[in-house]
């Protein structure tokens, strides 16, 4: 019988304090989600003034409450996604409540980092493109979306990629085109657009030919149009070395491409040996033998 | 293998006030990286040091609504919505206490050129709202936090932050 009672006793404290539970969440009942900036209101229960609030890292809001009628937020309040508190005072009790706030449901901007702006020609993977796909309010949108990446020239489209972003991120790498000159790097999703400029440059030299004459007691040594290995020509102001053995003499000569064509003039020592190189690319060697 | 970069517990019963001055256990998952570049170690330590940084500089500002204790580790919008929060509750008269118990960090992506990071945080801290010195609420949260992280001058800055509530 004594058991009972305090049977019965726990079981109406545990009664009361889940009555209290209820009591406290049932103050005031929020929709389930809430899309950023969008308008949104929050039932109370009750009777009396109170203040409510919403709280978390993204905002924070405060409306003084009449309870038992609906708390409305118009669009354009909480538009920063992410989790808040919504806290109801009235007097000395507070409810507490989580709300989310998630991402609008469409594109608006996209940050797109391209790197890098300036490269060679025909470099695999040279190209990296990151898109991160953004609402209305700067919101990281990490539903799964279609993102595009395209490099073309004037001339048309030259590559693409179709990826889907992961973690409000869409990431390709791209392969230089063979021909110099700008090429425009256009990211796209749900009808947003963005767009970089890369210069792309020519490579490395692919060959170096050289040729020498006399010319006024000395030798005049110059090189062929100099172009990389897809054809374009090697820049103006790069650098081709020559440079003239003769016994146990070596002299060098750096000199810039000009129009296309480094030429430079060195004594015309019988039986010397000429030969150039520019980065890594070495040229023919010539060996002067008075000019027969 | 989850590798436990530092460990201590939380006494949950703790107030917390108390617990305010207990770090937070970090540990890490293995990277699941897109991208073609591997993460090096020295930049993994480095990133760390400073996300778990601007935590730090977080909690402090949302607490003393003092928005300038976050300039050193966050920029760009991250910084902006910070900031736009604390004069919020600075207008309010409120302020916010987010004490980190436990950060689970995985990197995500690492861009070739080493411009940004991108980790999941799923953090659990939390979150007490105070009207001056009253408490207003107390709750704990557990969430999914996504970050992008940039290099400047001396130290990774946190560029996004945001709970993936979706």
């Amino acid at each position: 019988m004594r058991l009972g009672r305090v049977g019965a006793f726990v079981t109406a404290a545990a009664m009361t304090a889940a009555t209290a539970a209820i009591g406290q969440s049932s103050n005031m009942t929020l929709p389930p989600s809430v899309v950023a900036g969008s308008a949104f209101s929050i039932a109370t229960n009750g009777s009396g003034k109170a203040v409510l609030y919403i709280v978390g890292p993204g905002q924070a809001v405060r409306r003084d409450v009449e309870m038992g009628q609906p708390v409305s937020f118009a669009a354009g309040v909480l538009y920063n996604a992410g989790h808040y508190l919504v806290i109801l005072a009235k007097d000395s009790t507070t409810d507490t409540e989580a709300l989310d706030v998630v991402p609008a449901p469409n594109p608006e901007t996209l940050g797109f980092l391209a790197q890098p702006s300036r490269l060679p020609v025909g470099v695999h993977n040279g190209i990296s493109g990151a898109v991160y796909v953004f609402d209305a309010y700067h919101n990281l949108m990490t539903t799964p979306m279609t993102a595009s990446l395209e490099l073309s020239n004037s001339s048309g489209t030259v590559q693409s990629r179709s990826i889907p972003t992961l973690n409000g991120l869409a990431w390709a790498e791209i392969d230089s085109a063979s021909k110099e000159g700008t090429v425009k790097f256009v990211a796209r999703v749900g009808g947003i657009s963005s767009t970089r400029i890369i210069d792309q440059v020519p490579g490395d030299p692919c060959a170096i030919t050289i040729s020498a004459q006399p010319e006024n007691g000395k030798l005049l040594v110059q090189t062929a149009p100099v172009h990389d290995c897809s054809g374009n020509a090697i820049p103006d102001g790069t650098i081709v070395t020559f440079t003239e053995t003769y016994n146990d003499m070596q002299s060098t000569v750096d000199v810039p491409l000009k129009q296309g064509v480094a030429r430079v003039t060195m004594p015309a020592y019988k039986g010397s040996k000429i030969s150039a190189a520019s980065g890594v690319v070495a040229g023919n060697e010539i060996i002067w033998n008075g000019g027969r | 293998m989850i590798k436990y970069l530092l460990v201590m517990s939380c006494a949950l019963s703790l107030p917390m006030a108390a617990r305010a001055d207990q770090q937070a256990s970090v540990r890490m998952e293995p990277q699941q990286l897109r991208g073609s570049r591997p993460i090096e170690k020295q930049t993994e330590t480095a990133v760390i040091r400073d996300y778990l940084a601007a935590w730090q500089s977080l909690q402090s500002a949302l607490d003393q609504n003092q928005a300038a204790l976050l300039d050193a580790n966050f920029v760009g919008p991250a910084l902006d919505k910070l900031t736009n929060t604390i004069e919020e509750q600075a207008h309010l008269g409120i302020h916010a206490k987010y004490h980190a118990r436990s950060h689970d960090l995985q990197f995500v992506f690492y861009s070739p050129e080493g411009s940004s990071i991108q980790l999941i945080d799923t953090v659990e801290y939390e979150e007490q709202v105070l009207d001056h010195d009253k408490v207003l609420a107390t709750k704990p949260v557990r969430e999914r936090y996504l970050i992008v992280l940039t290099p400047s001058e001396v130290r990774w800055r946190v560029r996004l932050f945001q709970a993936d509530v979706q």
